[in-house]
């Protein structure tokens, strides 16, 4: 028992510290470009779906550990290159050519001709990809939200087309892994496929995601240290058996998180907004 | 439950464990010391890294060198068997991924990229590396991005080397594995023909796209049930047209590795024994072997001399892997007849 606690505990200061970090980076962001005041809000036609929260059991940690979500709002689907754009234009500091390089890597909106210009042939309404984890949270604070925890991404992320918990169900499991596998399904539009059981759209069929917290739980890269056996995410002899598997995909998703660092942008990443709400369950 | 006395006789267990590798250390830690001291001269060069079944040249008597190895990442569609394609995972967009030559001594610059257009994150596990993970840690690279580090080859012996991104089973079996041999100082004595041979089997099921295109189950591979277990990542890599050539007289040396993810490796060659295998790829060589047990993530160099003409099958000796998953390569030796070793009567 004592190990657990002291893992639990571990995974406390580590969520703190992340915490902290975070919000000396925005500081830091806004000393350097505009007050926080100064990001120019802008509007979004998005539908927001209330998710009622629960206790759900992580993908990471002991097996018998619970972990409450409280009840949120969460974007039914990706933040678009439309939207981006819109961002862009009314918050210059965050145009490809003047983004300080610790807040995006030189990837940043790639294949994005010039500032104001979305990468030729792109679908207005594909997801927005090639952006840092600190261009999502002022998205996100452009249009007065957040960026979903770990934990509600992944509540939303248990639930296929008919239940809110399809973990237990190996065809969907192998659903999403193959989804995975498919290259270049960044390039589609949003809302093509049929949403979950929550009415959200496009959890696994066009991009990753980023979450506010997500390098809280580290996968380690080299998958045989003692910090990856302790996390619980030790996939293998897990990963299809009757306890859960839907873990393989997630374990996927960790891999992928895991090698992030925020100022990264990757081809095939992007975000969705969250919000709080004061509804609940009742 | 009571944890105390396990941790306590775990202690001492390792406490003995060290000592009695303390005490019979030997040559190993003698190589080591003098390949540390060993200095690495002029400036960094790009090694040059072949693919299957072909080797870079000896190292032969040069001295200590700066070296730039450059791996890519990448996840392509290939054929795998006959008209089925796979979505392998690959270094430098082979499987087994480029075959990487060094001495002991050099100092290797491993500079990996992990192609724009990759799904996942990769990165690159050396087991002829003396650091964390071998270099896993630090190569995690997220797709496009690339990450680097520096190592001294400091043990001679061919090595694997493997992808270690979770899920690393799938990675592994898609295909992320090759071999780094590192020479002694001096080389390895020179022979007629040198190849590269990397055995690894593959968990197949169709994707939802197309009934022609598999990919990794992950079931079968919990299961250690593959669909195909091949040589070079393609039935057929060493047959036919592709079968490997040499001549009567010569001295074949083959450097053989096993990627897994999970099978072991009988490896045999119908029609000829082995004058030498160094075992495990390690510095103990035994002679005159029918079939050497490789592990997975392991190697092995054998060497024999071909007398008689002919085809001799390479084989994994586990059977039905040969006979009915894929795992058959051909050696075509050519040349005059020698009654003296084998007439048919």
């Amino acid at each position: 028992m004592y190990k657990y606690f002291g893992i639990i505990s571990l995974a406390f200061i580590l969520f703190s510290c992340s915490k902290s970090k975070e919000e000396t980076s925005a500081s830091v962001a806004m000393n350097e470009s505009r007050e926080p005041d100064t990001i120019q809000p802008i509007t979004v036609d998005v539908k927001m779906v209330y998710i009622p929260g629960g206790e759900y059991l992580p993908f990471y940690g002991e097996d018998t550990v619970l972990v409450e979500v409280k009840p949120f709002m969460i974007d039914e689907r990706p933040v678009t290159n439309k939207e981006f754009l819109s961002f862009v234009k009314a918050n210059p500091q965050w145009r490809k050519s003047v983004v300080k390089r610790i807040y995006a890597d030189s990837n940043y909106l790639k294949l994005w001709p010039s500032d104001l210009e979305l990468p030729i042939g792109a679908d207005p309404d594909a997801p927005v990809c090639n952006v840092s984890w600190f261009a999502a949270k002022w998205f996100a604070e452009s249009v007065g939200k957040r960026l979903p925890t770990l934990d509600e991404w992944e509540f939303v992320a248990m639930a296929d087309a008919d239940t809110p918990n399809a973990r237990r169900k190996p065809a969907y499991s192998d659903y999403i892994v193959d989804l995975y596998l498919i290259k270049n399904k960044h390039l589609n539009p949003v809302k093509q496929s049929p949403p979950n059981y929550w009415g959200v759209y496009n959890m696994f069929d066009l991009v990753w995601e980023w979450t506010d917290d997500f390098n809280s739980i580290m996968v380690t890269g080299d998958s045989r240290t003692g910090q990856y056996d302790d996390k619980g995410l030790f996939c293998a002899g897990a990963a299809t058996n009757s306890t859960d598997v839907m873990n393989y995909a997630a374990f996927m998703r960790f891999g992928l998180r895991t090698s992030l660092k925020a100022h990264y942008t990757v081809a095939n990443l992007g975000f969705r907004c969250a919000k709080d709400t004061s509804l609940n369950n009742n | 439950m009571n944890k105390k006395p396990f941790i306590i006789s775990a202690a001492v267990a390792m406490t003995f464990a060290l000592w009695s590798c303390g005490s019979n250390s030997g040559n190993t830690a003698q190589n080591k010391n003098k390949a540390i001291d060993m200095e690495a001269t002029g400036e960094f060069e790009v090694a040059d890294i072949t693919a299957a079944p072909n080797v870079p040249a000896p190292v032969g008597k040069r001295g200590p060198k700066k070296l730039i190895v450059n791996l890519e990442t990448t996840e392509i569609e290939a054929i795998i068997a006959d008209t089925f394609s796979y979505t392998f995972w690959t270094f430098n967009n082979i499987v087994p991924g480029s075959f990487i030559r060094v001495r002991e001594g050099d100092e290797i610059q491993l500079n990996l990229k992990n192609a724009e257009n990759s799904i996942l994150p990769h990165n690159i596990d050396l087991h002829a590396v003396n650091g964390p993970g071998g270099g896993a840690e630090a190569t995690f690279a997220s797709p496009g991005q690339e990450a680097s580090f520096t190592f001294k080859a400091l043990n001679p012996g061919l090595y694997v080397y493997h992808c270690a991104a979770p899920p690393v089973p799938q990675h592994i079996g898609n295909g992320m594995y090759g071999l780094i041999l590192v020479e002694p100082e001096g080389g390895l004595e020179p022979v007629d023909k040198e190849f590269y041979i990397m055995q690894g089997e593959f968990y197949a099921k169709p994707t939802s796209r197309s009934p022609k295109l598999l990919e990794f189950d992950n079931d079968k591979g919990n299961d250690e049930n593959p669909t195909y277990v091949l040589f070079n990542g393609k039935k057929g890599s060493m047959l036919g047209p592709n079968m490997l050539e040499a001549k009567v007289g010569d001295k074949i040396r083959l450097f053989v590795g096993n990627g897994g993810p999970n099978l072991v490796s009988s490896f045999h060659v119908i029609g000829e024994i082995f004058d030498n295998v160094y075992t495990e790829g390690g510095s103990t060589v035994s002679h005159n072997v029918q079939t050497t047990l490789i592990p997975a993530g392991g190697a092995t160099i054998v060497e024999f001399t071909v007398e008689v003409p002919g085809e001799y099958n390479i084989v994994d000796h586990s059977l039905s892997r040969t006979f009915n998953k894929g795992a058959l390569g051909k050696i075509k030796v050519t040349g005059d007849a020698n009654p003296k070793v084998f007439k048919k009567n």
